[in-house]
């Protein structure tokens, strides 16, 4: 026991006789001024805290083995998908206001197979190995995709000459110290522009258990999870990247998965092993995306109409807040 | 500091280095070219007024234009020694044109340096781990794909029997029903032989019931080799089980009598 003098706390008996001793209701264990008497109280305090949640708990088995049957059914454990504050743009299937939105918004023509997607991937400056590689492997896994160098130019200039040549969309992949960390993804037509910022890529040869190369068909896609309107207008960028119908011969697939503003990108290939088991092989690049900024009109930075900016300050205070 | 020579923290200073004869407290004439917002100025120090150090320093300004500055300095140190004049127009001659590049760049695209906060994007990294295992990753994909089989997006490519005539069960009438209900006990024993009685393949009542199965997949398996080669190494990998089933059917039946069974069966 390491206190000294009795000193005349609130209600403090020393350490050896705590039992006789009550607390007026009001105390709490941090008012103690004392450090060590203040934590030898606060653990003992946890302590019976501990004790009675194992009593409760213990009481309840015994409760629910008496009634049997007709005990009530357990309560679903709390997880931040099911506590996640209630966001008012999320999109109800059977919304027309929505659905007109969307019939008639910049993804229109591709959604009516009006156009054919045709994009070009591109670099920041002087791109290094890897992103290299990553950019080749990404416009493997894209149909109808081009990687140009870009030596320097701006990207206000080469958005007109992009359009000129019948661009659907320009993949903006920015490097820092050798790793690939940023997406900018924009629809060409005066589309809107999508500034992620990328994490975690894994090259083909990173990947464990990888299948052999993607091959020419055109894969499927999935997009899991998107609910808010923003969500929906990012997951409609994403799927006007793919051509719209898929090849199921060449059994591939794409994944867009939100997960707590998190966008994962997945390329798998997939076998049906009987209608109730399905067997997937991961080939092709991964990397998650985390969207920065939304933007109305095609590559603008400084006079362009923002839709949608990740502001921290007022955007991250919640952790059971998410905005895709 | 280089092996040989000490740089000159002084500002008036003509080369950089310190030297007795290129020092400007050392020397009682001196001149220097500096530049200020983009112009040239130079700077002469005369022994007359080293008594007056508010006036010490004379400043001249050069034209824009090079030669006629080169001109200028030449005019304004006349008498001047030669080392002095000479350091004078190289230094001039530097400054003009860090200043033209200067010029040139700022009209190319700036790189803007963002700086990346540490305990932002340690956040950041914990959360996405966080999030990519509660994502499950590749239970949802196949929960997705199932569900797509499931409301045949796949049309008829993958005819696996008991979920096909699942939905011809649901979906049709009674007398169609009595039928189904006939092929489901086929396909039932079809589907026994096809797990453990794989030697014995000939049944003649179930051979039109096989026939459509096998040559089924095997069709697919003929589009896909005929698609690619690659994807049929690719796929041996995968299908561990089925891979026995395989030469079985590639020897015994090679027919395709495929599209007249399948409208049998729906």
């Amino acid at each position: 026991g390491g206190s000294g003098t009795v000193g005349p706390a609130a209600g403090d008996g020393g350490p050896p006789a705590p039992e006789r001793v009550l607390f007026p209701p009001t105390f709490s264990v941090s008012e103690i001024k004392n450090k060590q008497r203040r934590h030898f109280m606060f653990l003992r305090w946890k302590q019976q805290q501990r004790k009675e949640k194992l009593a409760a708990k213990k009481k309840r088995r015994k409760e629910r083995e008496a009634l049997g049957d007709k005990a009530p059914p357990k309560a679903i454990p709390k997880t931040i998908e099911n506590q996640r504050v209630y966001d008012e743009t999320t999109v109800d299937p059977n919304d027309e206001e929505v659905a007109f939105d969307e019939a008639t918004d910049e993804f229109a023509p591709y959604f009516n197979r009006q156009t054919v997607p045709k994009i070009l991937i591109t670099t920041s400056d002087r791109p290094r190995g890897r992103t290299v590689k990553f950019c080749v492997q990404l416009s493997t896994v894209i149909p109808n995709s081009h990687v140009y160098y870009r030596r320097g130019l701006a990207l206000k200039r080469i958005i007109p000459q992009c359009i000129a040549r019948d661009f659907t969309d320009l993949l903006v992949i920015n490097e820092d110290r050798k790793i690939p960390n940023g997406l900018v993804l924009c629809h060409l037509p005066d589309g809107p522009t999508a500034h992620f910022r990328m994490s975690s890529v894994r090259l083909r040869k990173e990947i464990k258990r990888k299948g052999k190369e993607p091959t020419e068909h055109i894969p499927e896609v999935i997009l899991n999870n998107f609910t808010t309107r923003l969500g929906h207008s990012v997951g409609r960028m994403f799927a006007s990247l793919f051509p719209h119908d898929p090849q199921f011969i060449g059994r591939q697939v794409a994944t867009f998965h939100n997960q707590r503003d998190y966008i994962f990108f997945r390329f798998h290939r997939y076998i049906f092993k009987s209608e109730k088991k399905v067997g997937i092989q991961e080939l092709g690049p991964r990397f998650t995306l985390k969207l920065r900024s939304l933007q109305k009109g095609t590559f603008d930075s400084k006079f362009g109409e923002y839709e949608w900016i990740h502001k921290r300050r007022e955007m991250d205070t919640s952790r059971r807040k998410f905005h895709l | 500091r280089t092996k040989t020579q000490n740089f000159c923290r002084n500002e008036y200073n003509l080369t950089g280095l310190c030297n007795r004869s290129s020092c400007p407290l050392a020397n009682s004439q001196y001149a220097t070219i500096r530049e200020e917002k983009g112009r040239c100025y130079l700077y002469m120090k005369t022994i007359e007024r080293a008594a007056f150090p508010r006036r010490l320093w004379e400043r001249v300004l050069l034209s824009k234009n090079y030669e006629k500055a080169l001109e200028e300095i030449d005019e304004n140190l006349i008498y001047w020694p030669r080392f002095i004049r000479h350091k004078c127009k190289q230094r001039f001659t530097k400054i003009t044109q860090y200043l033209i590049r200067i010029r040139k760049l700022t009209l190319k695209r700036q790189r803007k340096l963002v700086p990346l906060r540490r305990k932002i994007e340690r956040r950041e990294n914990r959360r996405e781990e966080k999030a990519l295992i509660a994502a499950q990753l590749d239970n949802a994909i196949e929960k997705e794909l199932l569900e797509r089989l499931k409301q045949d997006t796949y049309g008829d490519i993958y005819n696996f029997p008991i979920h096909a005539f699942d939905k011809a069960l649901q979906q049709q009438d009674v007398e169609s029903e009595s039928e189904s209900d006939a092929e489901k006990e086929d396909e039932e024993e079809d589907v026994d032989k096809r797990e453990f009685v794989e030697a014995d393949d000939s049944d003649l009542s179930d051979f039109e019931d096989m026939d459509e199965l096998e040559t089924s997949s095997e069709e697919e398996q003929e589009v896909e080799k005929k698609a690619s080669h690659s994807k049929s190494k690719g796929k041996t990998p995968l299908k561990g089980p089925a891979r026995r089933k395989r030469p079985y059917i590639e020897i015994e039946y090679e027919e395709e009598t495929e599209p007249t069974s399948k409208t049998k069966a729906a």
